[in-house]
């Protein structure tokens, strides 16, 4: 029998709701449940009742350049799904919350606190053969106000993970070990895509995201077994200041809200110009095992 | 440039004409009628060579010859959340089957943005891509077998 969330030792437990708690505030109108996936079929295949869809592409970025949603299409987002300042979103999703986290991460940009991950997402709730519906709820819109973007606590840009490197911070790495060696420029399973360059920012440390979590249920794992991963064998300390980065800024959101919540890291950021960016990047430093290794055997 | 086949034309056509709800509504339908590769064509472990690289539904492919010289196709998904890939198969499996060599292995891989619109992530296109490359992949093998008379 896995242990509560409660009794997993997080520094911020209430971040965390389980799914039976989640099927008991099905009608909480102080709740909004949200899926948030990567695939696009899925929500209206089926999905919790009550859920509202976030769509990443259609919701959260912005339509024409690299960034993501302003306060005024913020605010329309909430609205539309009928959440104020107080309700508590409720987000999960598909990829062990993967895309949950990143829809987690924006709300906090926009200072939306009261908002929570469901453990195990959207397939573990499947397979407990709760209830799903095909039926997309309508609510009432809100009057909702947010204030501006706020990309000073929890985002971090190129100039400012370059200013983090030449101060030889601690960064994570969150891709595949194979992505992080420069023998590959995509996730396992991914087709090539997005970067010029292989390999990592130098100094950055690789702990691939998925690690963080029970690979029977998608849970995270309690905090021992996560500060075994990111304390012990990673030697980060709480107090650091740490940069999180993988190609877009989706799975290194998963760890920054590990880092910052689950085990309470106060001051990490999400770099999420992240590989796509760097690995463009005109003359940005880059360690590449594997290219050197290629060089040394080829002199 | 050569023309798509012609029941896959005409499903694109139909896709486009309806809005985004209707598409995604006609898709998960095509994905429910999806049917898995017949025991008969092959069974699991599924063999490597078979899965669509880059997947990450975990898509196989198979061919076998269709009356007609052309081919036809089989598919499994093992994600049992690869709804996207789901019906991509099912698409690929009903409007290719049986179509003229040439025609399918000259189907851009982009038209997946015809059947899902451009609001899908880089990894998930490029994944859905892999399975229109698998297809075209073995009419290709196909016809350079019938040109060389293996």
């Amino acid at each position: 029998m896995s242990k509560s969330i409660g009794e997993r030792g997080y520094t911020k437990a209430d971040v965390l709701v389980s799914t039976d708690w989640v099927e008991q505030h099905l009608k909480d109108k102080d709740v909004r449940i949200a899926e948030s996936n990567e695939d696009p079929l899925l929500y209206s295949s089926n999905h919790i009742p009550g859920a509202v869809e976030i769509d990443w592409t259609r919701d959260l970025n912005d339509p024409v350049r690299r960034d993501y949603l302003g306060r005024i299409a913020f605010e329309k987002l909430m609205r539309r799904v009928g959440a104020t300042r107080d309700t508590t979103i409720v987000l999960y999703g598909d990829k062990n919350n993967w895309w949950a986290t990143y829809a987690f991460w924006l709300l906090q940009l926009f200072g939306h606190e009261n908002a929570k991950i469901m453990d195990g997402g959207r397939l573990k709730w499947i397979k407990e053969n709760k209830p799903v519906t095909r039926d997309v709820p309508k609510y009432q819109p809100s009057n909702y106000h947010a204030p501006e973007r706020d990309d000073t606590k929890f985002r971090a840009f190129r100039d400012q993970t370059l200013k983090h490197l030449e101060r030889k911070l601690p960064m994570i790495d969150v891709r595949s070990p194979e992505e992080y060696r420069g023998e590959r420029l995509h996730m396992p399973d991914y087709p090539n895509e997005g970067a010029l360059r292989g390999g990592h920012i130098p100094g950055a440390l690789n702990v691939p995201w998925a690690r963080a979590v029970n690979t029977d249920d998608g849970t995270f794992k309690d905090a021992a077994d996560l500060r075994k991963i990111y304390s012990e064998e990673n030697k980060l300390r709480p107090e650091d200041d740490v940069i999180t980065y993988c190609r877009i800024g989706e799975r290194s959101s998963h760890t920054w809200f590990v880092l910052r919540y689950l085990l309470g890291f106060p001051k990490v950021r999400n770099y999420d110009g992240s590989w796509t960016e760097w690995g463009n990047l005109v003359q940005a430093p880059v360690e590449n095992p594997s290219a050197e290794a290629r060089d040394e055997a080829a002199a | 440039m050569k023309p798509l086949p012609d029941r896959l034309e005409s499903l694109l056509t139909t896709l486009e004409t309806l809005d985004r709800g209707d598409r995604i509504q006609m898709l998960i339908e095509l994905a429910d009628q999806f049917s898995p590769v017949p025991p008969r064509i092959a069974q699991r472990p599924f063999a490597a060579d078979h899965r669509v690289p880059g997947c990450e539904s975990e898509a196989y492919v198979w061919a076998e010859p269709h009356p007609s010289g052309g081919l036809d196709y089989y598919f499994a998904v093992e994600n049992p959340q690869g709804i996207s890939a789901m019906a991509l198969a099912g698409i690929l499996g009903t409007s290719l089957s049986g179509a003229a060599l040439d025609e399918v292995a000259t189907v851009p891989a982009d038209v997946i943005f015809r059947i899902f619109g451009r609001e899908l992530s880089m990894g998930k296109s490029l994944g859905l891509m892999g399975m229109v490359n698998m297809v075209r992949a073995a009419a290709r093998q196909q016809q350079q077998a019938a040109a060389t008379g293996k």
